[in-house]
């Protein structure tokens, strides 16, 4: 890997959150993110994977400096976002962006597309004003939209369209860095291919880094270079995409992959997932997070303390299964109509 | 086969604007069968099982033309008393997303007791009874106690099992179930589908699977309708679609998955589905089309019978032979 653009620390993102004590005024921490260390090299495209509550969004935004971390620090080309210093996030702003999930709702609908690049370019002072009508022009062509589409509103404009226009927004900045939160989520999916080889294709010729959140495995693997997957706040699994995808080294990682439908004739639900659902984060259980819902949980996963990070070459996984004792595609774990894993009523 | 259960025939959805949201949708859904019904978002998959409920959202949207035909009668003429003993007593609706469908302040037991109670005049303990049954039918655990929960106390999984109960606590012999595993996880995903593949094979209920995602038909339907600007564009068993499909679209749907196989660019559909106010004049699927003549452009391809059961409308379909042309 090159020089990291950014360097996470041990970050950690708690939330308060009412209730707790029996009390109506008591409150709880609800830990988002807990203890994640990653470094994102320049230029690379790594892909943050996880279910809803898994903590993936907030993480994306606790890098830009939008969310206060609780502890830890993140770097970004050496500068502490941490800090929360005002003069570094404003250096920051002009180095990162993001693009978000809902094309129309992130989005000024009485703004004509043109205006909202523009004033990105205001904002930022790069451009003297004559030049900026021009930037805004190639900015359209850059996402693959004719420069007539600056006169329209987001409400004329597709999903996919709106998209490309948020895509942009965000290159406007020349940025460094791209947090792209679940940006394809919304989309058809005969349109989805489209905005991520735009993504793709944007990331090789501009050498801009950058971090896809995202649910969806399939989407990851034709994007990313790398890959980090998260459960309830916790880097569960990291390493090179191919390597992940071909021999994944925790359950769920190995669920995950088994959950990608195959669209054969026979593709079945054999392939199947693991059962129950992820458990309240603001009741966690006691050693590994995952072994209520894992069909190799041993007794040491069920203690204190959680498993530790083990390291080798480029991967990181969590989990005391030695490397190869899990097949890609998923062994057969047979999903009962019990319906374990379901929240108490609290 | 058995005889059809659900027989949709030449379904036609406007608004008073005069717009075709759904245009001469046809098809048949039999006994224990589960129909796939595919579109993008905008195709009028949804305003389709809407309209075979009467449950059009706003007074701007009208049944226009068509038969919906359950057991011999015609749900569009029926009267709208009568239509209210049909939903949930034969037809059974779930939704993509149970906590806007389930009553947020009723005890979701009560929910399903008074369903219970409308439709089968059942006393208050008798229909308790049935919906903890009901409950216990959907694989939610300690179904007693549970029925005495709020939605806000089950997890998204655990709603969507809820509302299905809901559905079916009635035992209609359809359910129509839109979008069911959106709103969840993946790895949950599995878990519901499951559960309406146990519930198909158990108690023979027919399901409507309205869903954007091939992957979930080819998981869970026997046979699938793929829908593209309001009109059907190809019908035909699960495998013989995956397989070989015969309309350019279903093609195309197929290779755009993104497969856990594949690396590097994606497969696409270049351009973007129609607006509805503004159609091509001859095939819907015409611009974005690899296979398209003059034809296409001038004339809106039927939906003709195959073979085997098969039905494509295309004027070229991709096994090479020749439609009849429109007259």
């Amino acid at each position: 890997m090159s020089e990291p653009l950014v360097e996470l620390d041990e970050l950690s993102v708690h939330f308060r959150v009412a209730g707790g004590n029996g009390s109506l005024f008591g409150s709880r921490l609800l830990p988002a993110v807990s203890g994640v260390s990653l470094n994102i090299g320049a230029g690379e495209r790594v892909g943050l994977v996880g279910e809803s509550g898994s903590g993936k969004s907030t993480l994306g935004q606790a890098m830009l400096g939008l969310v206060k971390a609780s502890g830890g620090r993140v770097r970004i080309d050496g500068l502490e976002v941490t800090s929360g210093e005002r003069e570094t996030l404003a250096r920051l702003r002009r180095q990162t962006a993001m693009i978000f999930q809902d094309p129309y709702g992130s989005l000024n609908p009485v703004q004509r597309v043109g205006d909202a690049l523009d004033e990105v370019l205001r904002v930022q002072r790069r451009l003297p004003s004559a030049e900026r009508a021009e930037r805004v022009r190639s900015l359209l062509e850059q996402v693959g939209l004719p420069a007539s589409f600056a006169r329209r509103r987001p409400r004329e404009l597709s999903g996919g369209q709106c998209q490309r226009v948020g895509i942009a927004r965000a290159l406007a900045v020349e940025p460094r860095l791209i947090v792209a939160d679940e940006c394809v989520a919304a989309l058809d999916v005969s349109i989805q291919g489209q905005i991520i080889n735009l993504l793709l294709s944007l990331s090789e010729s501009t050498g801009v880094t950058l971090l896809f959140i995202a649910h969806d495995l399939a989407v990851v693997r034709r994007l990313c270079e790398r890959v980090a997957i998260l459960y309830l706040g916790r880097i569960v699994e990291e390493g090179p995409v191919a390597d992940v995808f071909d021999a994944p080294r925790h359950p769920y990682t190995q669920a995950l992959i088994g959950a990608i439908p195959r669209i054969t004739p026979d593709g079945s639900l054999a392939h199947a997932v693991v059962s129950g659902e992820p458990p309240s984060p603001l009741a966690l259980p006691v050693g590994c997070a995952f072994h209520p819902r894992c069909p190799h949980a041993a007794t040491r996963c069920r203690q204190a303390p959680e498993p530790e990070l083990r390291e080798d070459g480029a991967r990181r996984w969590r989990c005391i299964l030695p490397p190869g004792a899990l097949a890609p595609g998923g062994s057969t774990v047979p999903i009962e109509l019990d319906g374990r894993g379901a929240r108490a009523p609290t | 086969m058995s005889a059809p259960r659900l027989s949709v025939s030449n379904l036609e959805v406007s608004t008073d604007t005069g717009i075709h949201l759904v245009d001469g949708l046809s098809f048949e859904l039999r006994a224990g069968e589960i129909l796939g019904l595919v579109g993008e978002s905008g195709s009028g998959k949804t305003m389709a099982c809407r309209a075979l409920m009467r449950l059009l959202p706003g007074a701007r949207l009208a049944i226009t033309g068509g038969a919906v035909r359950l057991d011999g009668r015609d749900l569009v003429r029926l009267p709208e008393r009568e239509m209210c003993a049909v939903r949930g007593r034969e037809i059974g609706m779930i939704f993509q997303n149970p906590a806007s469908h389930i009553d947020p302040i009723m005890r979701i037991g009560n929910q399903i007791a008074e369903a219970i109670r409308l439709h089968e005049g059942a006393s208050r303990r008798e229909a308790r009874r049935a919906a903890v049954e009901a409950l216990r039918r959907v694989g939610i655990p300690d179904p007693e106690s549970r029925s005495r929960s709020h939605a806000h106390e089950f997890s998204g999984g655990m709603r969507q099992r809820a509302m299905i109960a809901l559905a079916l606590a009635c035992r209609p012999s359809v359910l129509i179930a839109d979008e069911p595993t959106t709103a969840l996880d993946v790895t949950v995903q599995a878990q519901v589908l499951r559960l309406l593949m146990h519930l198909r094979d158990t108690e023979g209920v027919s399901i409507l699977l309205v869903t954007h995602d091939l992957g979930v038909v080819a998981q869970t339907c026997d046979s699938v309708a793929v829908m593209y600007a309001g009109r059907l564009c190809e019908k035909a068993s699960t495998r013989a679609l995956l397989e070989k499909p015969l309309h350019h679209y279903a093609a195309g749907l197929i290779r755009c998955q993104p497969l856990s196989e594949g690396v590097g660019p994606l497969d696409t559909i270049a351009g973007q589905p129609p607006a509805l106010d503004a159609l091509p004049p001859g095939c819907r699927f015409e611009p974005r089309c690899p296979g398209a003549s003059a034809l296409c452009h001038e004339h809106l391809p039927e939906l003709h019978d195959h073979r085997a059961g098969r039905g494509v409308a295309c004027h070229h379909p991709l096994d090479g032979s020749a439609v009849e042309r429109p007259s």
